[in-house]
C-alpha cells in the first residue's frame, strides 16, 4: 500500500463577526484543514486505486481533530461541515475521489456520527488554484440557513505529482441567514436529510 | 475609535517536507488577518490618528492570535512581518497610518522583544486579491534564514469601504535555510539588525 507523504498541512479559521447587518451575539467560526500529500498515482494511468483509501483514514482522523482543536470548540458546537480535494496536473479527477470515504467518515467519527452526507467537491488544478467547499448541515442536508462554501488554497500547492486534501467545519449558519426553509431547530436529525 | 471588525482569520501553515527532505520538526507560520471598517473610505480626511489607534490595538490582537494559533509562548516566536491592504474607497496612506506609527509596539509585547524593524508591505486591492507579508527575523533583520513571506487572501475582502490588516508570526525560518549569512543561533539581537 502506498505511504502517505505529507508536504504541508495548513489551518484557516475565519470569525464573522457580521456582514454588514447587525453584530452577531457569537461570531461564526468556519475552518479548514488542507493536507498536502504525494499523489501515488500521478504520472500514469493505474486501475486499482482502492489501497491508497485505506492508507488515507489515519490522516482524515488527524485533521479532523487537528481543524475541531483549532476551531476551539467542542464536537457538538460543529454544525456544519464539507470536504474537498485538488488533484495536482500529474494526477487525474478520480484520484480525487479516494477522499470520500476517508475524509467523510472521520469527520463523522470525530463529531459523534453526525447523520448527513457530507458535501463535497473536487478537481484537478495547478499550484494557487483555489477551490470551493461546499458545507451543509452535519445533521440534517436540508437546512436552508447553513448552506455555504468555503474557499481553499495554498500559493505552492497542489504540485503535478500532489493531491491536496480537505475537510471544513462551521459552528452555525451564515452570520444573516434569513433565507427561510427548514429551520436546524426543526429538524428531525433520523434520515440526514430534514 | 476602536476597530469595528467584521472578520478576523488566521491561517497556520506547517511544511513537513521540501524537494524531497523531510523538515524535522516542520517549519511553521501563522497569519492573522482582520477587515476592518475603513472609517475614512469616501473622501480625504487629513487626521488620521483614529486609524494609528486602530493600528494599535489589531497590533496586540493579531499578534496574540498568531502566537495562539501556533501554540507556543512569546518567546518562541522567530521572525515577523505585517502587512495592510485597503478596498478601493480609501488610500494608501490609510495602511500606512494603521502599520507604521503605532502597530509595532503592542506586537513585540505580543512575541516578546522584537528589536528588529518588523517588515512589512501595502497595496489598494479588492476582495480575493493576494497580500504578501513579508517575514524577518524579530530580533535581529539580518538573519537570512528567516527572510521569508507568506500570503493571505479573503475571497469576500477588503471591500470599497474595509481595511484588511495582517500580522504574520513564524517559530522557524524557511524549511532548508543554506545561503549563509547571520544565523539565528548567533544573533546577538540587541540593535535589532545582528
Amino acid at each position: 500500500m502506498p505511504d502517505v507523504i505529507i508536504r504541508k498541512m495548513v489551518t484557516s479559521i475565519e470569525e464573522i463577526f457580521h456582514e454588514g447587518g447587525p453584530r452577531a451575539n457569537t461570531p461564526l467560526k468556519r475552518g479548514y484543514v488542507m493536507a498536502v500529500i504525494e499523489n501515488p498515482y500521478a504520472g500514469s494511468y493505474v486501475e486499482d486505486i482502492q489501497p491508497f483509501m485505506e492508507d488515507l483514514k489515519p490522516l482524515g482522523l488527524e485533521m479532523a481533530q487537528k481543524l475541531l482543536a483549532a476551531l476551539g470548540v467542542e464536537a457538538d458546537q460543529i454544525e456544519g461541515y464539507g470536504k474537498g480535494s485538488i488533484v495536482g496536473v500529474g494526477g487525474e479527477l478520480e484520484h480525487g475521489a479516494l477522499w470520500h470515504a476517508p475524509g467523510g467518515y472521520a469527520m463523522r467519527g470525530v463529531l459523534g456520527g453526525a447523520k448527513a452526507i457530507v458535501p463535497s467537491s473536487k478537481k484537478v488544478g495547478a499550484a494557487g488554484v483555489r477551490l470551493d467547499v461546499p458545507v451543509t448541515h452535519v445533521d440534517a442536508s436540508y437546512v436552508r440557513s447553513h448552506f455555504d462554501s468555503i474557499e481553499v488554497g495554498l500559493n505552492d500547492s497542489p504540485r503535478a505529482n500532489e493531491m491536496a486534501v480537505i475537510l471544513v467545519m462551521t459552528t452555525g449558519s451564515r452570520v444573516h441567514n434569513r433565507a427561510g426553509g427548514l429551520d436546524a431547530k426543526d429538524i428531525k436529525g433520523e434520515d440526514g436529510l430534514r | 475609535m476602536s476597530a469595528e471588525i467584521r472578520k478576523i482569520a488566521v491561517w497556520v501553515e506547517e511544511t513537513h517536507r521540501e524537494i524531497g527532505q523531510t523538515i524535522s520538526p516542520p517549519t511553521r507560520k501563522a497569519v492573522a488577518v482582520a477587515v476592518i471598517k475603513n472609517p475614512f473610505a469616501g473622501s480625504y480626511t487629513e487626521d488620521l490618528t483614529p486609524l494609528m489607534d486602530i493600528g494599535a490595538e489589531l497590533g496586540g490582537l493579531l499578534g496574540d492570535k498568531c502566537i495562539a494559533a501556533l501554540g507556543i509562548t512569546p518567546a518562541q516566536a522567530e521572525s515577523y512581518g505585517k502587512a495592510a491592504m485597503v478596498g478601493e474607497g480609501g488610500e494608501l496612506e490609510h495602511a500606512a497610518a494603521i502599520l507604521h506609527p503605532k502597530l509595532g509596539a503592542p506586537l513585540r509585547v505580543a512575541v516578546e522583544k522584537g528589536a528588529a524593524l518588523v517588515p512589512s508591505s501595502k497595496k489598494m486591492g479588492g476582495p480575493g486579491q493576494v497580500l504578501d507579508v513579508p517575514l524577518g527575523h524579530k530580533d535581529a533583520a539580518y538573519v537570512r534564514s528567516h527572510f521569508d513571506g507568506i500570503e493571505v487572501r479573503l475571497n469576500d475582502a477588503p471591500r470599497a469601504g474595509e481595511i484588511m490588516v495582517a500580522v504574520a508570526v513564524t517559530d522557524s525560518g524557511r524549511p532548508l535555510p543554506r545561503v549563509g549569512g547571520l544565523t539565528h543561533s548567533d544573533a546577538e539581537g540587541k540593535d535589532g539588525l545582528r
